[in-house]
């Protein structure tokens, strides 16, 4: 089954961390992408990079910054192929942003 | 037999509908043909052909099957013979339990799953409609389907994890007890009974267990008609002292598995509790105990009410006022009652009238209005 993993952190969480935890964090995110069961994963710039995208009466509207105005932005997102759920909440707990105080969001994937 | 066919057919809904119509075919051809030497086994062989029978017509309509992975292969070959049943029981517990569900819906799920409780008996038991329970377990049984939550015992380093989750929610079963028509405390004591059977090496099953059969003891002498009766007052005649021994026999094997944890150390406060005289300062030490395990101010607070029944309400009251708990009813009566006891009658009586202004039932309003008559 395939999940989605969306990995949300207060901006500048990484920066508060103390060198060792941060190179930890790097090293674990790296062995994710590397785990043969993640099918894809991505970080994602910084919010301020963000433009939102609607269309209403034919015309495109953008307004700047993230979707959510929340403390927690969206900061990654992964596409794990696992056997259930169990399996893949581990790998989420794994995700260094989940002990420092992020959250991760798994859903499964509509199969097509 | 539900919970082997839930693990074979990865379905509750399926599986309760093949159960239906094994049980629905038993009882038109038993009569005539007499039961067979193993009704279980025919039950559960019988309930596999006809979801089988089912899946097969489904899948030539092309419908879409979610199962959880069951061969081809072993769906051809399955046996007539089988009259092995795998108790599964312990499979169905984690996986209604399991912490991605919600509460409510764990809770509803277990209950209908391994309670055998009816979907209306359930919702009355939680004072809701039937529609709303209703959709609380569909809630539930979509998202294990969705999100493929495995029909397993988790594997030992989640276990613990898994295990408190299931032991918190048959012990919020218990505690709904007390609300609604249905007897689910006893419901609860039922679960606790079965979770220890299926788990016998794991000492806080039986501390829990231990915990519900004690307090459970006791309930006849809890209420005096509409008066709440406070431990120490309470008349001990109405007692049910056969359960208060099974329970210690429960909390004896817990402890003899080494049980330290939270559950074991509440079920020896309860049984300590029903000795004659209290050992309050043995109390009082497992509440600190307990507050160190699980950082609770609710049990800092009682155990401070220990401390006075050992005969220092004065260290009681400071520990009391070390915790931030305004907005708790108990908290505010038992600072009233320390307070009287160490001759401060205004201060015991501002705190009494706090209490009052927090307090939802009317046995607790009767309760603490004749406290303040007394003072």
């Amino acid at each position: 089954m395939q999940y989605a993993l969306m990995i949300y952190a207060e901006p500048g969480y990484g920066e508060a961390l103390p060198e060792a935890e941060r190179a930890a964090v790097l090293t674990e995110f790296s062995a994710l992408v590397d785990d043969p069961r993640c099918v894809s994963a991505v970080q994602l710039q910084p919010a301020e990079t963000a433009t939102c995208v609607r269309v209403t009466g034919g015309r495109t509207l953008m307004t700047d910054g993230p979707f959510a105005d929340t403390k927690e932005v969206l900061g990654g997102l992964c596409l794990i192929e696992a056997a259930n759920l169990d399996e893949v909440i581990e790998l989420a707990a794994g995700i260094p942003v989940a002990r420092f105080g992020g959250v991760v969001e798994v859903r499964p994937v509509v199969a097509r | 037999m539900l919970a082997s066919l839930v693990g074979f057919l990865g379905d509750f809904d399926k599986a309760e509908e093949a159960a239906q119509e094994a049980f629905a075919i038993a009882a038109e051809r038993w009569p005539v043909s007499g039961a067979p030497s193993n009704p279980g086994g025919w039950l559960v062989t019988t309930a596999r052909n006809r979801a089988i029978d089912r899946i097969r017509r489904e899948r030539t309509l092309a419908a879409k099957i979610h199962l959880l992975p069951v061969s081809e292969a072993a769906m051809d070959e399955f046996d007539f013979d089988d009259t092995a049943i795998k108790d599964e029981r312990l499979e169905l517990i984690f996986t209604c339990c399991h912490p991605a569900l919600a509460l409510d819906g764990q809770v509803a799920l277990t209950l209908r799953a391994l309670g055998g409780l009816e979907t209306a008996e359930i919702a009355r038991a939680f004072l809701v409609s039937e529609e709303t329970m209703k959709r609380r377990l569909s809630r539930a049984k979509a998202k294990i389907k969705a999100t493929g939550i495995p029909f397993a015992v988790p594997d030992a380093h989640l276990l613990p994890d898994r295990l408190d989750a299931v032991l918190a929610v048959i012990y919020l079963i218990y505690n709904e007890g007390y609300s609604g028509r249905v007897d689910l405390a006893a419901e609860a004591i039922r679960l606790g009974k079965m979770l220890a059977a299926l788990m016998p090496d794991e000492p806080e099953t039986y501390g829990l267990l231990a915990l519900m059969t004690i307090h459970h003891a006791r309930r006849r002498a809890r209420f005096s008609g509409e008066d709440l009766v406070l431990l120490g007052d309470q008349d001990r005649s109405l007692w049910d002292h056969e359960q208060i021994a099974a329970g210690r026999a429960a909390l004896d094997r817990g402890l003899a598995l080494s049980g330290r944890g939270a559950y074991v150390i509440q079920a020896a406060i309860a049984s300590l509790q029903t000795a004659e005289p209290i050992d309050w300062p043995q109390v009082a030490e497992l509440y600190r105990r307990l507050a160190d395990l699980t950082g609770s101010a609710v049990v800092e607070l009682n155990g401070a009410v220990a401390l006075a029944q050992a005969g220092d309400p004065a260290a009681a009251l400071a520990a009391v006022e070390r915790l931030d708990l305004d907005g708790y009813l108990y908290f505010h009566s038992t600072r009233g009652e320390l307070l009287r006891r160490l001759g401060r009658d205004d201060e015991a009586r501002a705190a009494y009238r706090r209490a009052l202004e927090l307090a939802a039932s009317v046995p607790e309003q009767r309760f603490l209005t004749r406290r303040l008559e007394e003072l």
